[in-house]
Formats: C-alpha cells, sequence, structure tokens
C-alpha cells in the first residue's frame, strides 16, 4: 500500500507539519493532526473497515459524521478498549489504535459472512417467528448461532481506569451546533450582549459551512469563518464548548451534553477526567444542528466505495482527501452538482452523472458540462459491483437499457434530512414538509427555535440568515435586542431536487438500515404481512434500532413506506425520535459517583475512637457503625459480641449511639405538636423527665419510635431510629407546615451536632460519677428515665439521659461532637477499674433482644403499635397522626400476629429470623402461616438463641409449643411462646 | 427540572422530595372513617394542571405546592404550603 496515495498535494483544515502514526488492525498509518480516523483510514485507501451486524457483509464508510452507520471501530485497548465508535467522529492522535469488530478471524476473511446464505433465515420478523418455534430449538440452535453471529463491538470487561465528571451551567442562549446558522446566531446573540453558550460536537467550528461552499467561494467561506471565531472567542459572555454533543434535551428545556474532555489524546492528562457531562438550563435553545445526507437503495449499496456525495466533498475539501480515481455521481438532488464541481476542482475524475430525474436541473447540466461527465438523465444506478475491497463498476439503467460503468466510487445523495432530535426528544411529532421534501420539527417546547439546515434552510448563506433572525427572537424575548452580523452574498449551493428513495430493483441486497441489515425486501415483506405503520415497520424488521438510531434510515424508509402503500409521504410519519443523540459511555452517566463514591459515607463524631479500639464497622444505611470490638487476631464476631454482652450485664460497657437522629423542637406549642405527631401524649412530661414514644404514619401503622426528653418548658428534644431520621424530619415538617401552621414552635435536626454514648451495666455510675461537674447522679436525685442539662470533664456542656435500651443500669450522654472523643476517652479511662469494655451493635442486638426491645426487624412498616404491644400507649383522649385508621377494622384484627419471645425447646437448636411459625405437627404449607420470626440473638444469660416474633393470637398462646420453619434451609425447631420480655421483666435493674 | 422556591429561588428539581398531590384535606376526628380513606389512599389522575406537595429537602425544609401541567410538565407556579394551610 502506498503511502497516504489519496491524498491530495494541498488543501484541507489539516496541519500538514504534524504527521501522526496510528495502527487499524494491527497495520501502521500516517496521518495529520486535524484528520477523523475516517479520513487517514481513506487517505491511505483503505476502503474496508467492518462488517454489517447480520449479514456480516463487508462495508466501508458511508458518511463524514455522527451519522456513520457502518463503520464502527473498537478505539484502544485494555482497560481503555471502546467499542462502536464511529470512525468519522475519532479524531485522529498520535498512537492510536483502532481495529474493526464483528468478525471472525479477519475483516478480509470473515467465515461468518455465510450468513448472506443464510438470508431467507434472517429476514423482517425473524425474531418474532423464531420465538414461535419450539423453545429447544431456541435455545440449542437460535440464540448460540445469533449470539455468534450477530454483533457489535466487545467492552473491556475490565474496570475502567479513567474519571468521568458532572458540571452544570446556566446561560442566556443556548446554541446547539456551531456551523453557519450557529455562528451567526452566537454572533448576533453576543454583540448584544447575552450569556452565550454555543456548544459544538466537532472539535473545528465552520459544520459544513465551507464543505458546502462552491469553489470560487470557498476562500470568503474561511474568511468569514475565521472571523467569526475570532470574534466570538474575544467575546466574555460567550463561551465555545467544541468537542461537546448534546445528546438529550428534558423538561423546562434542561440541556445534557457530553464533553470529551479527553477523547482526542491517548490517555487523559493526570487527574483530568476522560469526558465530563454537563446540564445546561438555558433561557432561550437554539437548535442549529444542520442536516444528515440521505442514501439512495439500489442494489449492493453497502459495498465499499458507495459514499454519501456530501461526505465525499468534506473528505476533499476540509481533509484534503480524494475517495477515489473515477467517480459515479448518483443523485436526484442538485446538492450534487456541488460534488461534481468540487472533485472537478480538484482534479478528479467524474465519469458520470446518473439523475433519476426526467429533466435534469441546469446546475446539473453545468456542472457535467464543466467536468466532461455523461449524464444520463432519467436514469438509475441499479447495482454496485465490487469485491470486499470496494466498487469496480456501477450498473446504471437509462432509457430502456442497462450499461456498466467502471467506476472505483459511487457518489449518492437523494436529499437532506434536518437534524431534528432536539427538538422532538420532549414528545413532538415531526410532520412531512413538501417545499423543504424532509420532516419537519413543529410545535416546538416554550423557548426554542430551530435555525439553518435543520429548519430546512439548506445553504450555507440561507442557513446563516436564519440563524441570526433566531437569534433576534431569542433577544426579544429575552428583552434584549443586537444587531446581526453581515452575511456575503454565497448564492448558496443549489438545493432543487425531486423526492427519490429507491432504485428499481434487481437481484441483490438494497440496504435501508445499513447498522441493522434492514433491507428494501424487508420492509416490503413487513407491508405485506401487514405491520404498515412505521412504528410497526420498526419492531418487525429492527429498522432504527441499532446504534446510529436509523440516522440515514428512517426516512428513506418513510419514503419507501409511503412509495408501497400508494399514499403521499405527507401522511407519512417517522419513528419517535428518543434520545442519546449518540451514544453516551455509562461511565459519563456515573460521573464520580462509583465504587465508594456511590453514595457518601456517614461517620458517627466517635469514630475515631471506635478505630483506635480495634472496631469492625457495619455499614447500617449511609452510617458506618462499630460491629464488635475482637480482642485478639481471629475472635469471631460472635464470640466478640457474647464478651461484650456479658461485660455490660457483670459491669459497665461503652456504646457510640451517635447515629440515632436528634431533632431539637422549641417554642409555646412545641408540647401541643408533639402531642399530635406521637400516638402516646407528651405534653405531660414533666421537665427533666424523658419519655418512650411511637409515631404513627397516617394509615394507623408505626412509623418510628424513640424517646422524648423534656429539657425546658418549651424545649423538647427527640430520638429517632437511626435508618428513620431523615424520613421522621420530613414527616415532622409536614405534619408543622401543613397540619398545625399557626402553631407557634420551631424544630431543627441536631443529629450531626450531638455525640452520644451510653454508658451501661451495673457500674455505669460508678463511671460517670468521675467525670461530671457537680451533678448528683444517685438515683433519688436523678431517676430512671430523668434528663438533665449539666456539665462534664471540667467545663464541657452535656445532656444526660437515663434511658436504657440495655435493659441494665444505663445513662445516654450526648456532647458536642468536637468533644466526642475526648469524652469517651475519659469514660473508657474511669473505667478501666470495672473493665470497661467498648460494645458494638452485634452486643447491641443481643442485650435488647434479652429485654423485648422492637428495633428494625419489627419497625418494619406493616406493623401497628397494638402489634408491638404498645397499644395501650394510643391515647383516646386528642387527635395524633394515624389515629383514625389505626382503628380500622383489620388492624384491630384480634387474629392479627402480635409480639412474642420465642425460644428453642432444645436450648442446644436454634432459629433464623424470617422463619415462619406454624403449628407444631402442621403441613408446612402457607396456608398453615401463624406468622414469622423479626429477629433473633443468641442470649449469655439463658445460654441459648432467643427470638421475637409477629404470631396469630400469640398473647393466648404464651406456654405453647409450635414450628418455626426456615424454608430457605429446610430446618424446623420446635420453640416455645414467651412474653417478649426476657430480661428482668420487673425492670428493677434499670430503676436500680 | 427545576423548581421555584420562594424561599431558595429556581433550584434543580434534586434538592426536592415530592409527595403527590395536595388537593386531600385532612379530616377531623368527627368525620366518617371512608372520608379518612379517602384522605389516605385516593388520589384522582389529573391531566392538566396539579397541585402537588414538593418538600425542598436539601434547601430551607418548605414544604411547598407546586402546580405542575401532567400533560405538558410546564411548571405553572409554586407557593409556600404553610401559607395556603394557614
Ligand atoms: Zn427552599
Amino acid at each position: 500500500m502506498t503511502h497516504e496515495s489519496n491524498r491530495l498535494p494541498q488543501g484541507g483544515q489539516i496541519d500538514r507539519r504534524k504527521r501522526i502514526s496510528f495502527r487499524f488492525d494491527r497495520t501502521n498509518y500516517t496521518g495529520y493532526k486535524g484528520d477523523t480516523l475516517a479520513s487517514a483510514l481513506i487517505a491511505n485507501g483503505v476502503k474496508l473497515v467492518g462488517r454489517s451486524f447480520k449479514y456480516h457483509r463487508p462495508r466501508g464508510i458511508l458518511s463524514a459524521g455522527a451519522e456513520e452507520p457502518n463503520a464502527l471501530v473498537e478505539l484502544r485497548t485494555g482497560n481503555r478498549r471502546e467499542p462502536n465508535l464511529r470512525a468519522t467522529q475519532v479524531e485522529l492522535y498520535d498512537g492510536l489504535e483502532a481495529s474493526s469488530q464483528n468478525n471472525w478471524p479477519s475483516l478480509k476473511y470473515d467465515l461468518l459472512s455465510l450468513n448472506q446464505l443464510a438470508g431467507p433465515l434472517l429476514s423482517a420478523g425473524f425474531y418474532y417467528k423464531t420465538f414461535m418455534w419450539p423453545a429447544k430449538f431456541w435455545e440449542k440452535v437460535y440464540e448460540p448461532l445469533i449470539r455468534r453471529a450477530a454483533g457489535l463491538g466487545r467492552a473491556s470487561g475490565l474496570p475502567d481506569p479513567d474519571i468521568y465528571e458532572k458540571a452544570t451551567l446556566h446561560c442566556d442562549v443556548l446554541i446547539v451546533g456551531a456551523g453557519a446558522a450557529g455562528l451567526a446566531a452566537a454572533l448576533t446573540a453576543g454583540r448584544a450582549g447575552a450569556r452565550v453558550i454555543l456548544v459544538e460536537q466537532d472539535h473545528v467550528l465552520g459544520g459544513r459551512l465551507t464543505d458546502d461552499l462552491p469553489t470560487q467561494h470557498q476562500s470568503e467561506g474561511h474568511t468569514w469563518l475565521a472571523a467569526a471565531q475570532d470574534e466570538l472567542r474575544a467575546m466574555p459572555n460567550v463561551e465555545i464548548m467544541s468537542r461537546t454533543s448534546v445528546f438529550s434535551i428534558y423538561d423546562q428545556n434542561a440541556v445534557v451534553a457530553i464533553e470529551k474532555v479527553a477523547d482526542h489524546c491517548i490517555e487523559p492528562a493526570p487527574f483530568s477526567p476522560r469526558q465530563r457531562m454537563w446540564r445546561i438550563y438555558p433561557q432561550q435553545v437554539i437548535v442549529a444542528t444542520g442536516s444528515i445526507e440521505r442514501p439512495i437503495a439500489f442494489a449492493n449499496n453497502d459495498r465499499p466505495g458507495v459514499m454519501l456525495a456530501g461526505a465525499v466533498r468534506t473528505y476533499l475539501r476540509r481533509f484534503g482527501t480524494k475517495t477515489g480515481e473515477r467517480i459515479v455521481v448518483f443523485a436526484s438532488h442538485d446538492g450534487a452538482a456541488l460534488t461534481v464541481e468540487a472533485l472537478h476542482a480538484a482534479g478528479v475524475t467524474v465519469v458520470a452523472i446518473v439523475d433519476p430525474r426526467e429533466n435534469s436541473s441546469p446546475a446539473m447540466i453545468a456542472a457535467a458540462e464543466q467536468a466532461g461527465a455523461s449524464l444520463f438523465r432519467d436514469s438509475a444506478v441499479i447495482a454496485a459491483h465490487g469485491t470486499a475491497d470496494g466498487v469496480t463498476a456501477a450498473e446504471i439503467t437509462t432509457q430502456g437499457r442497462t450499461l456498466t460503468v467502471q467506476c472505483d466510487l459511487i457518489a449518492m445523495s437523494g436529499g437532506w434530512d434536518p437534524v431534528i432530535h432536539l427538538a422532538s426528544f420532549l414528545g413532538q411529532k415531526p410532520k412531512w414538509n413538501p417545499e423543504m421534501q424532509a420532516f419537519a420539527a413543529i410545535n416546538l417546547p416554550k423557548g426554542m427555535q430551530v435555525a439553518g439546515a435543520a429548519a430546512g434552510h439548506f445553504s450555507s448563506e440561507t442557513a446563516a440568515r436564519s440563524g441570526a433572525d433566531a437569534a433576534s427572537h431569542a433577544l426579544q424575548a429575552l428583552g434584549m435586542a443586537g444587531s446581526q452580523p453581515a452575511i456575503p452574498g454565497w448564492q448558496g449551493e443549489p438545493v432543487q431536487g425531486s423526492l427519490y428513495f429507491v432504485a428499481p430493483s434487481r437481484s441483490g441486497k438494497s440496504f435501508v438500515d445499513f447498522q441493522n441489515d434492514v433491507t428494501v425486501d424487508d420492509i416490503t415483506l413487513a407491508q405485506r404481512e401487514g405491520y404498515t405503520s412505521v412504528e410497526h415497520t420498526k419492531r418487525y424488521t429492527t429498522l432504527g434500532m441499532a446504534t446510529d438510531q436509523g440516522k440515514t434510515a428512517n426516512v428513506v424508509a418513510a419514503g419507501l413506506i409511503a412509495e408501497i402503500r400508494g399514499v403521499p409521504l405527507a401522511q407519512g410519519a417517522v419513528t419517535t425520535f428518543r434520545p442519546p443523540y449518540t451514544a453516551v459511555t455509562i461511565g459519563t452517566v456515573a460521573g464520580r459517583a462509583t465504587g465508594k463514591h456511590f453514595r457518601p459515607t456517614r461517620y458517627s463524631p466517635l469514630h475515631a475512637w471506635c478505630v483506635q479500639m480495634g472496631a469492625v464497622f457495619v455499614e447500617a444505611g449511609p452510617w458506618l457503625r462499630a460491629q464488635y470490638y475482637p480482642q485478639r487476631a481471629g475472635e469471631s464476631w460472635f464470640d466478640a459480641a457474647l464478651r461484650e454482652a456479658r461485660q455490660v450485664r457483670q459491669s459497665v460497657g461503652l456504646c457510640d449511639v451517635s447515629t440515632f437522629g436528634k431533632i431539637d423542637v422549641q417554642g409555646p406549642d412545641a408540647a401541643r405538636f408533639l402531642d399530635f405527631v406521637y400516638a402516646n401524649t407528651m405534653s405531660t412530661l414533666p421537665v427533666g423527665k424523658a419519655r418512650y414514644g411511637v409515631m404513627l404514619r397516617e394509615d394507623g401503622f408505626v412509623l418510628d419510635d424513640g424517646t422524648v426528653s423534656r429539657l425546658g418548658a418549651d424545649h423538647f428534644l427527640v430520638t429517632t431510629t437511626t435508618a428513620n431520621a431523615g424520613r421522621v424530619m420530613q414527616h415532622l415538617e409536614f405534619c408543622a407546615q401543613i397540619h398545625c401552621p399557626d402553631y407557634d414552635f420551631a424544630m431543627s435536626s441536631v443529629s450531626d451536632q450531638w455525640a452520644q454514648i451510653a454508658i451501661a451495666g451495673p457500674h455505669a455510675r460508678d463511671v460517670l460519677r468521675t467525670i461530671v461537674d457537680d451533678f448528683d447522679l444517685s438515683n433519688e436525685a436523678f431517676p430512671f428515665m430523668g434528663c438533665a442539662t449539666l456539665s462534664v470533664c471540667s467545663g464541657i456542656t452535656a445532656r444526660l439521659f437515663r434511658i436504657s435500651f440495655s435493659g441494665e443500669l444505663a445513662y445516654e450522654l450526648a456532647v458536642p461532637a468536637d468533644f466526642g472523643c475526648a469524652v469517651i476517652e475519659a469514660l473508657a479511662k474511669a473505667g478501666q477499674n470495672y473493665g470497661i469494655l467498648p460494645y458494638g451493635t452485634e452486643a447491641l442486638t443481643m442485650l435488647r433482644v434479652e429485654k423485648g426491645h422492637p428495633a428494625g426487624g419489627e419497625l418494619n412498616g406493616q406493623t401497628t403499635a397494638r402489634d408491638l404491644g404498645l397499644g395501650k400507649m394510643m391515647s383516646s383522649k386528642k387527635d395524633f397522626v394515624g389515629r383514625v385508621l389505626a382503628g380500622r377494622p383489620a388492624l384491630v384484627d384480634p387474629a392479627r400476629p402480635i409480639l412474642v419471645g420465642l425460644k428453642p425447646c432444645n436450648a442446644d437448636e436454634s432459629f433464623n429470623a424470617g422463619s415462619h411459625l406454624l403449628e407444631r405437627d402442621a403441613p408446612k404449607v402457607i396456608e398453615n402461616d401463624l406468622g414469622y420470626i423479626t429477629s433473633t440473638a443468641f442470649s449469655h444469660v439463658f445460654n441459648h438463641t432467643l427470638g421475637l416474633g409477629l404470631l396469630q393470637r400469640g398473647q393466648e398462646r404464651i406456654g405453647e409449643t409450635i414450628m418455626a420453619y426456615d424454608p430457605v434451609r429446610s430446618k424446623a425447631v420446635l420453640v416455645e411462646v414467651c412474653h417478649p420480655i426476657f430480661y428482668d421483666p420487673e425492670n428493677s435493674k434499670v430503676k436500680s | 427540572m427545576r423548581l421555584n422556591c420562594p424561599y431558595c429561588g429556581t433550584r434543580s428539581v434534586n434538592e426536592f422530595v415530592p409527595l403527590g398531590s395536595a388537593s386531600p384535606k385532612r379530616p377531623t376526628l368527627a368525620e366518617p372513617i371512608e372520608r379518612w380513606i379517602d384522605y389516605v389512599y385516593f388520589r384522582d389522575n389529573i391531566a392538566g394542571e396539579h397541585d402537588e406537595y414538593f418538600y425542598h429537602a436539601m434547601g430551607c425544609r418548605s414544604w411547598l405546592i407546586v402546580t405542575r401541567n401532567t400533560v405538558t410538565h410546564e411548571i405553572i407556579g409554586t407557593k409556600i404550603a404553610r401559607e395556603v394551610a394557614a
């Protein structure tokens, strides 16, 4: 292969001083800075770049932009390998490594192209039809076959080493697309002083501006473009974001774009993201996204060497490379005359122009004459001949005869389709516009305009004017005014044409959707089988369902369907546009929220101390809580927890309980409010006392439990469970603002402001006494359920609550969060004489199950206060949240399962939470279900497993033997029903 | 989507927690249980302008009543729920 054999000696917007080396399918090539992978491959004479999805047909490069259906590659290697990238959008960088995909064993000799012979098997409706065959056929034969044969690129399968970011922007006018229309709009809005963001998916600005100008206006176009860029870059109120692709738009015109920060580099710079996802909130949006050229369906139109006529021009002008030596142009559209003119000016031979129109336009005739090409009117290319290496001839039908013209490239154009995805993503169906000969966006969302080719202004000059006009309208809506830039009379390229979608049929596949291998025959079959609406055709044939979403296929299909059905296209439709416009990597959507950063980790203010004490932590929602504190290497959680629980029962222990929610409630109506939100009464609570409380939801079920402490006449402190802290705060705010809007009080979450330490065990008072400043801890002065404000450790403000979760003499001491570690260290030191130990959540569970305290397993959202044995707490003297519905018949049904204790009949046996409760001899079926076990723990006091559970008529069954059956482990254990409070039912310990 | 909190200004919808229809009003204890069942469980499925509760959880902690067109998703206005309730 000769070195960049197709590169012209001069021209193009590539930097010829910067040569770049790259590899494609393990072959070394060179290109220039400014090339895309596609343009560099074309320059090197590479035509075959991939194999098609279903039939493994050889494919070449069709387009020069985001619409590319064929040239999908895997880029990079190892953990940075990324599949399905369009070579037309991959910016060339030094050391780039890419490979073709979906071929085996190699691109050139692809054995799976035998699929072509199995063609009839893979026709329209194939998936639906095979599903109707016997299931074993599907599993054994078809699915493995399809999985191996049909495919795209491979994901790396390795963790992505790169980082991705998310960021937000606001502006007055967002302009999507920096072609002639976008630039003119940006100049207009920018000069008026509006905050403008101009987004461009390409790494250079200009769009098709210079590609689409006739040769004589080229330098004028470049000058205008350079001046526009210079002016915009100098404006502080204009932000130009290139390499940024808007992939969707949401309500209120919230736009989401991906900035490819480092995709043009071999790898991102240190600490720099590879891509950045932008949420942009504009006041006004101008969609100036240009247009996409429409292919024509003819036999073997997918052969390498069949290319869109506009792309041929782009490669010539922007990349200084020719796409062939002898070119046949097949177009129903005068835009292609510009390609002829450009090719001729560059010295490339145009052998023939094939125009399906009865009378070719003057523009086409002039172009043919100038280029010395034969012009075939009222004719069509009906087949492309050639090999996997490319086209060798075009078969033309003209005036009733068929002739073959030798060529190495067929440039086709059936017209241009506005890119209206962004204008249609919010649900507006586009409508056929006969004047534009295309589907146009209608019923635009408020604050959005479409300009340039996207609005049917296909010439650079009219596009620029419409962009400036759109900006003037946007400014008007913003209450601003500005002047439009001068737009030269470029004449603009000819745009007349007639609709032409499908050439006369001949044997061989004529492709409509190149990426999903959908042919004219498939769509015809779908119509014959009754799938006539475009949405049905889509699903039946998979038209437009590939990664390109049918950018070059959907309108051709709509035209074909209209032809088959004999209805005007105005009655036709295209399928619903759905985001993303171009594929988005999952990494960008995830951003930084991966791995450990998926959600924040919350640390207790005592975390450092727990770490120092050797805690093993467990995740409890977002929190890390100390689970147990092994004393020697290899001590199991069970042994450690049992030791910790024993120490609490026999002497004293310390536990970090800072994660409980804490809400400060103050004001003259605070007590009245708490009466409304708690099932029990709080207004009768004396100052200096705490009370256990239960909160219901309005539907009568328990929301949460905790304690309420009255620190002053108008000052309460409410605690919640760790898991429900946020939910309870939200609920209390709702009750306060909507149900009690005139109550005079305020509340605030103080969960993070206080560290809280439980000191539990017979020696709790002795330990605490050593750190309190002048405070009488005696049982008489500070009895069970007392609360007080005091100071500890010589002047640290603290709150003390004599409450107990463990069932022992216990206190909870709260100190400002930053003093937490100092105070718990002081307590640990003071407790040394008593062998004080920290205890974690496992020991806490053992202690609370012994004491029958409900927790997460019981407060599961499906239990009532009555179910938990707390029915008597519900006041009948006041209105409170949940009162009425807690009293409805189903919730007071005596057959409802209620809280009981359970112990094994044989002390050596244990059982698991989640086990179901049945009569001892009942068959193990759901009809015999009497309830289930909610919590279990091993008790060192009783030396066997204890459980809490919900059992039908549990109160009446105390002392009976029933069966606990665990269907997951197929384990049945006989258990005795007991009162849920196993340990110290008289509550004498907590009051000692 | 962004919501205009009368206290905090226009903020991302991610800062808010929705609760559903703001139309049902809490009955009094004297009313029959059927009214309570309606209040807790039954909601109209409105096509058009709809008042909904949103809680500014990551802002001022106010409950708002947001009027939203369920067909177009247009936000017609926001009010402080406390002021409506008072
Ligand atoms: Zn707010």
